[in-house]
């Protein structure tokens, strides 16, 4: 039995998945039924297992591995997965969403996102690519009245199997130049003959950069997600906008970093070239938004791009920073999707800018919040962000790529300028309309607390994560 | 284990305004949220005082030194300590809060409790700042700084605060990001040496040969983060617009306060860190200073706004303060410290007096005043002191501080302090014409006649700060001493160093390609 042991957490969280799938079969009509809670469960079995499994480690058939790396991309995952359901509540009352498929479809996402997270095989890493991207493509459309939701979610669901198949066929080319599909194979198979790179080998790297690419928004494959993000109900936006990324970054680091290291003078020109584009197009795009959602979208596209700096850099500071940056950026960015989505009124969205004109004068807290989610994406001590930009930075500067160090923080000084927009509006600006804001629930409410509370933590205090996230290296590098 | 009263004065700003955010924001609790405020403030400017009756004046070490891991992994310690240089701008910084928050007593009601949060939480902020020993924690403090200061002039700001307080926001972060990636590069650097220890801590830092070529480019990325904020031509535009539009609180700390943390840092970091670099690049500064002081001022004498002009003559004062720092010799930046503190006084004396008027005629335009000498006698009386302070005539503060500063440029570069000399003479020009405007004259407007003249709050906003202009220009001796051993321990750290490598061969420095 011992060979499944590494795969028990995504089981909690396929099993607490297919419970809410048969509630949902079995649920009356207009039978409130507590779904939600049974994600809960399933996420804390699947915390409890990580626990168990953070010391010693556990590997299932050779190709799913529970290493410390693994464990934290699943810890941040969880994370992920218990505010996301704490947020999406009032949603999914509001717009009347089929309740069960709902969550299943967010367990599944998460599965996936879990097992592409450990997995240690290409064509496992594929099959968790496509469980969590059908999930999210789904759920990006779920509001199926809504216009928006079905090109937003047609956009990312064609141009998403296209990358897909680039990813698929990168696969394929690895396979047949190395006869394996495993990570350590093709990584010392890769080493024997680095030395020149035949185009074959080119072929494959780029194929596979440009399936991760799609799947971490990055210039120039970040085209569908504005349009996505803005079509997927806020609790939605803010699931996909971290574990997505979460995820992809997690089968990135294992690829590139380990299995294609030894090519690494052929791809981190190009890694460079997408970095800076990625960085600068989001936080320049970014400032024309005037819906907050598109504008969060480039801000994520943003975000990427501080990732794939640390990846870049990929000294032991940058691997670990690249997992206390996905850890803070789940924490804010969600937060910040936490407070769209209580703002959001059946018959107003309250999306555009300008809606969030003196919001803290009919509601503080919420403008409260926000602005700390904000102002850590942007970067301010003593909030999370701050702590995780720095990180990422200095793995750059150590590891001398000073000229992307400098485009690093000058596009987030440029995102500041968006970012202080909304605040702006929050708190400087006033209207004789301001936006109707529906009762905020209490577990959204909470939610949005535990996030703002986390981000305090983790700017001021990050000393005991920071130590979690160097060891996580330490397991498979 | 000693009382860690570094730390308090971090720590108390911020229980009080986390204290604050548990009262109701209600009109009845107004007296009870300001009494709170202005409770820890003068708390806070106590301890100060105390500090400075503790602190030993002969020694040039940091004292009341405090520290403890904070990130270990990167060695990033919580390090504190003042010297004789920072002590007094504790000081400055504990005693100009409680008068901002003082002065914002009648004209400030809308959301009350938050602006005191935001005063106490940039006091904070400011502590830490002129505290910090340790370059992580110093940045963290200085773009910490920022967020109260913007809430400060978005919220309460006068008509064009947005502009201004994103302007200012932007401003300064645009500078100090490369200051972070130089703060990084160096802490690398530090472990590429003998010991390997990746650190911020700035007593390290300070004993590390940094490589000529590398220090050029660090010492323009600090040069430029604290040019922005002190702020020296041709960076200065972001000021103007963030003193006029910010409330009369706000434009006091950050002309008293703020704008000493861009001069703070060249004197505690850009200069010893980087000596040679410095040594290089002193006479552009210098330049730059110089151009500043007289552009200042002649700006500042066209405006027909009063807190514009005000603004602008900081643009010229602060310009001394460069100076005496480039000049490096013992005259010149014990000159520069004391300025500090003298621009601190006089221009947030300033700014008060103009928001009193302001308050009572709700502008601030020159031509709407005139003959205020008859109305309002004793408030004249103070703003005459205080346009005396800011010029430097002899016998109050100002006086001291520019003699210094162009004694040390004239041993440094007679030139340079023949024209820094020349904005002495425009800074009376501007200040006594304006002076002249409002207050001599025939009562020209109706609304003048019938002001009311200085009431008990604003005495005990004012008096203290008349009190030590006077007593900063009598007994200056009781300021300059304990500045005067950190002072000759900063000129010898800087010059020893960059003529240690002049002698040793290289005897022309060049900018590396």
């Amino acid at each position: 039995m011992s060979s499944f042991n590494a795969i028990v957490p995504m089981s909690c969280v396929t099993a607490a998945a297919i419970a809410a799938m048969i509630a949902e079969a079995f649920r009356a009509p207009g039978e409130r039924m507590p779904i939600g809670p049974l994600g809960a469960i399933g996420l804390a079995g699947a915390a409890i297992s990580s626990v168990l499994l953070w010391k010693d480690g556990a590997s299932s058939f050779g190709v799913v591995v529970a290493d410390k790396f693994g464990l934290f991309v699943t810890f941040i995952l969880i994370i992920v997965g218990v505010l996301s359901l704490a947020i999406s509540e009032p949603t999914i009352d509001r717009e009347r969403l089929p309740r069960g498929e709902y969550y299943a479809l967010m367990l599944f996402a998460l599965a996936g996102m879990m097992l592409m997270a450990t997995a240690t095989d290409l064509l496992i890493i594929f099959l968790a690519l496509e469980v969590l991207s059908l999930a999210v493509y789904v759920l990006t459309g779920i509001r199926r009245d809504h216009a928006l939701a079905s090109e937003g979610a047609l956009k990312y669901f064609l141009l998403g199997a296209f990358s897909s198949a680039f990813f698929l066929y990168g696969i394929a080319f690895t396979y047949g130049l190395t006869g394996s599909t495993r990570l350590d194979r093709i990584g010392s198979l890769m080493a024997a003959q680095a030395m020149a790179p035949t185009p074959m080998q080119l072929l494959a790297v780029g194929l596979l950069l440009v399936g991760f690419a799609f799947k971490v928004s990055a210039v120039p494959f970040h085209m569908w997600t504005p349009d996505a993000y803005e079509a997927a109900p806020p609790a939605i936006t803010g699931f996909m906008s971290t574990g997505v990324k979460a995820a992809a970054f997690a089968a990135f680091v294992r690829v590139f970093l380990a299995a294609f290291e030894p090519l690494r003078p052929s791809w981190s020109p190009i890694l460079w070239i997408v970095a800076a584009a990625t960085m600068i197009v989001g936080t320049v795009v970014g400032v024309s938004q005037s819906s907050v959602k598109r504008m969060l979208a480039y801000s994520s596209i943003a975000h990427g791009g501080y990732l794939l700096l640390a990846l870049l850099a990929a000294n032991d500071v940058g691997k670990a920073a690249v997992l206390f940056y996905l850890l803070t950026y789940a924490v804010t960015n969600i937060g910040a999707f936490g407070v769209i989505s209580v703002l959001e009124n059946t018959d107003q969205p309250n999306d555009r800018v300008r809606d969030y004109a003196g919001l803290w004068y009919t509601h503080p807290a919420l403008a409260a919040l926000m602005t700390i989610f904000l102002l850590s994406l942007g970067g301010f001590p003593p909030m999370a962000g701050f702590i995780a930009k720095w990180y990422v930075f200095s793995a750059a500067v150590k590891r001398g790529y000073t000229g992307l160090a400098i485009i690093g923080v000058l596009t987030s000084v440029v995102s500041v300028f968006f970012y202080l927009r909304i605040i702006v509006m929050m708190y400087m600006t006033t209207t004789d309309t301001p936006a109707r804001v529906p009762p905020i629930p209490r577990m959204a409410g909470l939610a949005l607390i535990v996030s703002a509370i986390l981000v305090f933590y983790l700017g001021i205090l990050p000393t005991r994560v920071l130590d979690w996230a160097a060891a996580s290296i330490a397991t498979i590098f | 284990m000693n009382f860690p009263i570094l730390t308090s004065l971090i720590a108390l700003p911020i229980a009080g305004a986390v204290l604050l955010l548990f009262i109701r924001d209600e009109e009845r609790n107004e007296p009870l949220i300001r009494n709170i405020a202005l409770i820890v403030s003068v708390l806070v400017f106590a301890e100060t005082l105390l500090l400075w009756t503790r602190f030993n004046p002969a020694s040039a070490d940091f004292q009341f030194v405090e520290r403890h891991a904070w990130i270990p992994a990167f060695g990033i310690d919580y390090f504190v300590g003042v010297d004789g240089i920072s002590l007094l701008l504790l000081v400055l910084t504990g005693f100009l809060t409680p008068i901002a928050l003082l002065s914002s007593w009648e004209s400030v009601h809308k959301r009350l409790k938050m602006f005191c949060v935001f005063i106490l939480l940039l006091e904070s902020a400011m502590m830490g700042v002129f505290v910090s020993l340790d370059l992580f924690l110093f940045y963290v403090f200085w773009d910490a700084m920022l967020v109260p200061m913007y809430f400060l002039i978005g919220i309460w700001g006068y008509d064009r605060r947005i502009y201004a307080a994103v302007k200012f926001i932007l401003y300064t972060m645009a500078g100090s990001v490369l200051m972070l990636l130089a703060i990084l590069g160096l802490a690398y650097l530090h472990s590429q040496g003998t010991t390997g220890e990746y650190t911020f801590d700035l007593l390290k830092l300070y004993a590390m040969d940094v490589p000529r070529s590398q220090q050029f480019w660090f010492f323009l990325a600090f040069a430029l983060a604290f040019a922005i904020k002190v702020p020296l031509f041709p960076f200065h535009t972001w000021l103007p617009d963030a003193h006029v539009e910010a409330p009369t609180a706000g434009s006091v700390i950050l002309a008293g306060v703020l704008l000493k943390m861009g001069t703070y840092g060249l004197v505690r970091f850009a200069f010893p860190l980087f000596p040679e670099a410095a040594s290089f690049f002193a006479p552009y500064l210098a330049g730059l200073a110089v151009i500043g002081i007289i552009y200042g001022a002649l700006v500042a004498m066209v405006q027909p706004d009063m807190k514009k002009l005000v603004a602008y003559s900081s643009v010229s004062h602060l310009g001394f303060v460069v100076l005496g720092i480039a000049a490096m010799n013992t005259q010149g930046v014990q000159g520069a410290v004391y300025q500090m503190l003298n621009h601190g006084v006089s221009t947030g004396g300033l700014f008060l007096i103009v928001g009193m008027l302001s308050d009572r005629r709700h502008t601030r335009l020159i031509s709407e005043y005139g003959g205020l000498k008859n109305v309002v006698p004793r408030l004249v009386a103070v703003f005459f002191l205080i346009t005396l302070s800011s010029i430097g005539l002899p016998g109050l503060n100002g006086f001291v501080g520019e003699f210094l500063i162009l004694l040390g440029a004239f041993r440094w570069d007679p030139r340079l302090a023949a024209l820094a000399a020349t904005g002495v003479i425009l800074s009376a020009t501007y200040m006594l014409w304006m002076f002249q405007r409002v207050n001599y004259g025939p009562v020209t407007d109706e609304k003048n006649a019938k002001l009311p003249d200085l009431q008990p709050r604003e005495w005990l906003v004012i008096a203290p700060i008349v009190a030590i202009a006077i007593l900063m220009g009598i007994f200056p001796n009781l300021f300059l001493k304990p500045i005067e051993p950190s002072v000759n321990r900063l000129i010898g750290q800087v010059s020893q160093r960059s003529s240690q490598r002049l002698q040793a061969g290289n005897s022309e420095l060049r900018i590396p390609n």
